[in-house]
């Protein structure tokens, strides 16, 4: 966001609510940052790995198992430049730098034998997906959470913050899948509709355009709404928890003493404070919702990388599988960098601490 | 209450008459403030000093009616005296506005200046010096960013603070609590108000800076040409700082005139105790105000009659447990809320 | 043991008890823990006794009765002689339903089934020794149709189905939980006690799992599970995989408790006394700590419940012939068959409940352990 856009908030009544941080500051603690990626992205690349070695049998023998199959005479020869030729002759270390090699170099994550094409073509429109669905929750969730936790901690005990204290427990203690089939139950039986899917039958093989977009902003809501409840809730009760603590600070009464108008002031000193923990709060979210929208995507049947995985991981396919898990692994870390660089960015005592 | 002293009654800013502030708990209510009478004037320090606990920041932050819920003016006036740059004064009854009123919003900040006793957590962490500062200048005087930005960084090197336009994008973690406690009193006097109110303002910092805040304070009034209204329970301050003192006792004014009546003829019993605490009057020295015989009564049972009885050496049998003195006036000036001086003011 | 030994661990005795006390009072005053505390002994119980409270087995099935509605329970039988207590249902019958031209069942208003109390059914063992034919609830005639929570689409009774689920749910909640325990307080604990590089490495790992999206490695793991293990150590497997990721919140509990007492004035007078680390550890910070790593156990379980429900929902977790809620639910998966036998969902309430109750007394417990804290 452009500092211009903050200042245009500022007013006569008071000044800037908040200025931006000097670049120098903030581009040291983001390289700072960069550095602590590398060995998480590290592990995630062998718990990947890990993965697709860990069901009996190896590439290999599904690979043998599908020739003689299909009725091919599998020779000697040919199962040993197969072998050669996916490394699987060699120790695990050179598998693995074989395996990660091909990824980081040449963007090939191998080939899924379930559907004969290279893992690359299948997951990407998935992972994107995945992505659009977990980010719009994402904003879903805060648009709600935010507005309502201030509400519920201005109005502490008020009739309206015992409501949403109830709808967070409900919303925490059922499941998003069951949420799902009830939503469709429901759907299904009172209004005859289906609500799986995130596209219409015309939109679901056709290109790109406005008009496909449209079509799936119209779909997303429902998966939005099931896969965001119980984060809602949840962070409807961290906002409170964290406001309550900041309203009963002493700089608030101070900028009171200074005469400003009470909504300014909530706004520019405890709910600005309080913003903090809720943005780290994205760090956690995040694997929640990608986690979340892989159940729920299977139930809803959603073309992300939940029932895709699924599949593959049922029938095996273990490149495409293991390949999921790692794309999933590196989005939510990269979603992770960025809420810390938000938080830094908004927070100073964070970007000082060294 | 009739205050017989000769004080230039166009210096008048402040008259505080029989203020009540209740906290209404679960547990009962407490009578934090239970009657309080004083005046500020302009070029004078009041002091406000009693042990912690009497309900001197409640006092005092109801002046801008900024004491914590539950509480709650319940009874009394503080009639603010507004004096204009022609020479008009208005007097503004601050106890009957609404305490987000726009009209006391008006005086906030502007006309009455409020430092408190935690520089470290009376600040927000998270803005810098000079949004904390410049926020008040363009609210009140309607100063552009620039303007404000050029106002600040002079009233932080009227305050004593180094690199003054350096530290005015400082974040306040990067002060220290001395460097704070200045950035509170810029604050505080940017829009040069015509009373300061000071709670505590040094409780929290080492000797050498807070004899450094107190010569800050007195150099800045003298500038300024404002009432003071400084509150502690540092006696050592008092006999520096003060033109007048209140002493407080359990939410009432115990005694108060002006600095040398109390300190060379103190009326009240509780005021003679308070002088007897304090082995010499040297200003190093960290006096505390904690040698008095007894306790201080728990807030939710008052004692009946005179509040200070159970603790008091000079007891009259049969009426300090059933009277609650009221204020008597004394020849040399001032007040004392005790029934040995009843004849005094009969005469 | 010198006598100031002794007498200071008497003092601590006394200690212990009133600080057991204490959360005891406070958490009797959160009249919504106490409840929800009550319903979760009883979940335990049905989890517990599932072989006597459930009128029949799970394999059960009666075929002439697939999808069977639940039935209305009456409670009161008019005979000659007045209303007299006897709980009964009616028996169904079947309809063709117009439209659809599908076979569905209605009660039937001509036939009564009396249920009877402690009735002979099927043989059952209770706690693995106690051999009986008696169930607390049952048809007095075997043969009579008794579904009041409906049946699936073998005939099987779902209210069975449903409390032989409450044990290897509720169960897994439990197991797990104490295996993330033991690695919690392994990690937690040696994070927290010894500080400085251990610390540090461990907090990476934990950070590690916790940025990881938990439900795709999940579902890997789980499927690198062999098909042909028997049910029971699938089910161990299954646990270890769940608590593999879910001990890291109990670890940073563990380890911040350590934190605190480290410093805390009983253990640095201790060390003074020239007492022994592992003294230290069992005697003064473990009693200290214990009611905050049950508070964090509490709310750990329904979290592992969630996690086995959604993975044998996935078909990834558990699998028939093992009874379990997600099992149960993955039954009610397809829409068309809960639209037309919506009771499948039943499930989904017992999971409600039990997730809920455990939550509101985990939160009790924490409250009364540490009444300041959030
Ligand atoms: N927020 C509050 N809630 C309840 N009681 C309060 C509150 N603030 C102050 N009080 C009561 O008011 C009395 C006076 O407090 P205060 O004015 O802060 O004392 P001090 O003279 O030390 O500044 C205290 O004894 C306390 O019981
Ligand atoms: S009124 Fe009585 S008890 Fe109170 S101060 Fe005077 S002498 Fe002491
Ligand atoms: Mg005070």
């Amino acid at each position: 966001m452009p500092a211009d856009a903050f200042r245009r908030f500022s007013t006569r009544q008071g000044g800037v609510l908040w200025a931006p941080p000097c670049p120098r500051t903030m581009i040291r603690y983001i390289l700072r940052r960069l550095l602590i990626m590398i060995p998480t992205l590290f592990g995630i690349s062998i718990i990947a790995f890990i993965i697709i070695q860990l069901p009996p049998g190896d590439y290999l023998t599904t690979v043998i198992a599908q020739l003689s199959a299909s009725g091919d005479l599998v020779e000697e020869d040919v199962i040993a430049s197969l072998k050669a030729q996916y490394g699987l002759d060699r120790p695990m270390h050179v598998q693995y730098l074989k395996w990660i090699s091909n990824i980081l170099l040449r963007g090939d994550f191998g080939t899924s034998f379930e559907w004969d094409v290279a893992v690359g073509e299948l997951i990407w429109s998935r992972l994107g997906l995945t992505v659009t669905l977990s980010v719009a929750t994402l904003l879903f969730t805060w648009a709600v959470a935010f507005p309502v936790g201030i509400y519920a901690a201005v109005r502490q005990y008020s009739w309206g913050d015992y409501l949403f204290t109830g709808i967070g427990f409900v919303g925490l203690a059922i499941p998003n899948f069951l949420l799902a089939l009830v939503l469709m139950y429901v759907a299904f039986k009172y209004f005859n509709q289906s609500v799986g899917g995130l596209f219409s039958p015309d939109f679901v093989e056709a290109p790109w355009t406005w008009a496909r977009v449209q079509d799936m902003l119209g779909h997303l809501w429902v998966p939005m709404i099931i896969l965001g409840t119980a984060g809602t809730a949840g962070l409807i009760r961290i906002m409170r928890a964290n406001l309550l603590d900041e309203l009963r600070k002493p700089y608030v009464k101070t900028a009171r003493a200074k005469g400003l108008s009470e909504l300014r002031l909530l706004l520019k000193y405890p709910v600005r404070v309080a913003l903090n923990p809720f943005v780290s709060t994205i760090g956690l979210t995040l694997p929640i919702l990608i986690s979340g929208s892989a159940i729920v995507s299977v139930v809803l049947s959603l073309p992300t990388s939940g029932p895709l995985l699924l599949r593959a991981l049922i029938a095996q396919d273990m490149y495409l599988a293991g390949s999921f898990i790692l794309m999933l692994g590196i989005i939510t870390v990269l979603g992770t960098l960025l809420s810390d660089l938000l938080l830094a960015w908004l927070d100073p005592r964070i970007r000082f601490d060294d | 209450m009739p205050v017989e002293r000769q004080l230039p009654a166009e210096d008048l800013l402040l008259e505080v008459r029989d203020l009540h502030v209740h906290f209404p708990l679960d547990e009962g209510t407490v009578k934090a403030v239970a009657g309080v009478d004083f005046d500020v004037y302009r070029n004078r320090t009041l002091c406000v000093v009693g042990e912690s606990g009497c309900g001197k920041s409640v006092s005092a932050q109801s002046i801008l009616q900024l004491v914590d819920r539950p509480g709650r003016i319940v009874q009394g006036q503080i009639r603010f005296h507004r004096h204009d740059a022609d020479g008009s004064v208005t007097v503004t009854d601050l106890a009957a506005l609404r305490s987000s009123s726009r009209a006391l919003r008006a005086i906030r900040g502007r006309h009455i200046g409020m430092v408190f006793q935690e520089p470290n957590t009376s600040l927000s962490p998270i803005h810098t010096v000079g949004n904390q500062i410049s926020e008040v200048i363009q609210l009140h005087l309607g100063e552009d960013e620039e303007a404000a930005r050029r106002r600040g960084i002079e009233m932080l090197e009227r305050v004593g603070i180094a690199r003054p336009a350096q530290n005015y994008d400082a974040y306040t973690f990067e002060l220290s609590g001395g460097m704070r406690q200045r950035v509170m009193i810029a604050m505080a006097l940017v829009c040069s108000p015509a009373l300061l109110i000071a709670d505590e303002p040094t409780t929290a910092l080492d000797v050498t800076t807070q004899a450094q805040i107190m010569s800050l304070l007195q150099e800045l009034q003298a500038d300024f040409g404002m009432g003071v209204m400084l509150i502690t329970h540092d006696l050592g301050v008092v006999a520096e700082m003060a033109d007048d003192v209140v002493v407080m006792y359990l939410g009432q004014v115990a005694e108060y005139g002006d600095v040398d009546r109390i300190f060379h003829a103190p009326a009240h019993p509780y005021t003679k105790a308070l002088l007897r605490s304090i082995p010499n009057l040297d200003f190093d020295q960290d006096i505390r105000l904690d040698s008095i015989r007894g306790m201080v009564p728990d807030p939710f049972h008052r004692p009946v009659g005179c509040p200070f009885g159970p603790r008091c050496d000079e007891v009259i049998e049969g009426r300090c447990e059933a009277e609650n003195p009221p204020a008597f006036s004394l020849e040399e000036g001032g007040s004392v809320r005790c029934l040995h001086y009843e004849e005094v003011t009969l005469s | 043991m010198t006598a100031r030994a002794m007498e200071s661990d008497r003092q601590e005795a006394i200690n212990v008890a009133t600080q057991w006390q204490l959360m005891w009072w406070r958490f009797r005053k959160h009249r919504l823990a106490m409840t929800s505390l009550v319903i979760v002994i009883l979940i335990y119980l049905v989890a517990l006794l599932a072989e006597f409270l459930a009128p029949f087995t799970p394999d059960e099935f009666q075929a002439d009765y697939t999808y069977a509605p639940p039935q209305r329970l009456h409670l009161f039988l008019e005979t000659e002689n007045g209303l007299r207590f006897q709980p009964w249902v009616h028996g169904y019958k079947v309809e063709i339903e117009e439209e659809a031209l599908r076979r569905v069942f209605v009660p039937d208003e001509e036939v009564i089934h009396e249920i009877g109390f402690f009735v002979s059914g099927v043989p059952i063992t209770l706690f693995g020794f106690l051999e009986t034919d008696r169930h607390l609830v049952g048809p007095k005639d075997p043969e009579a149709p008794m579904f009041l929570f409906g049946a699936d689409k073998l005939g099987r009774d779902m209210l069975t189905r449903m409390i032989y689920g409450t044990r290897i749910s509720m169960s897994i909640g439990l197991v797990g939980v104490a295996l993330s325990l033991i690695l919690g307080i392994l990690l937690g604990g040696l994070s927290g006690f010894l500080g400085g590089h251990v610390d540090n490495i461990i907090q990476r790992v934990i950070e590690f799992i916790r940025s990881v999206p938990t439900i795709p490695l999940w579902m890997g793991l789980a499927a690198a599970l062999p098909t042909d293990w028997p049910p029971l150590r699938i089910y161990f497997g299954i646990t270890v995989i769940l608590s593999f990721i879910g001990w890291t919140e109990l670890a940073r509990v563990i380890r911040g408790r350590f934190l605190a007492l480290r410093t805390e004035d009983f253990v640095v007078a201790a060390h003074l006394d020239g007492v022994g680390q592992m003294r230290i550890i069992l005697h003064h910070m473990v009693p200290s700590f214990l009611s905050h790593i049950i508070a964090a156990l509490t709310l750990a379980i329904p979290n592992m419940i969630l996690a086995e429900t959604s993975l044998s929902f996935l078909g990834l977790g558990l699998r028939p012939p093992i009874v379990s809620w997600g099992v149960l639910l993955q039954e009610a998966q397809n829409i068309r068959t809960v639209a037309t036998a919506p009771w499948l969902f039943s499930t989904g309430g017992a999971v409600f409940i039990a997730i809920l109750a455990l939550n509101f007394v985990g939160d009790g417990l924490r409250d009364a352990a540490d009444p300041y804290a959030r």
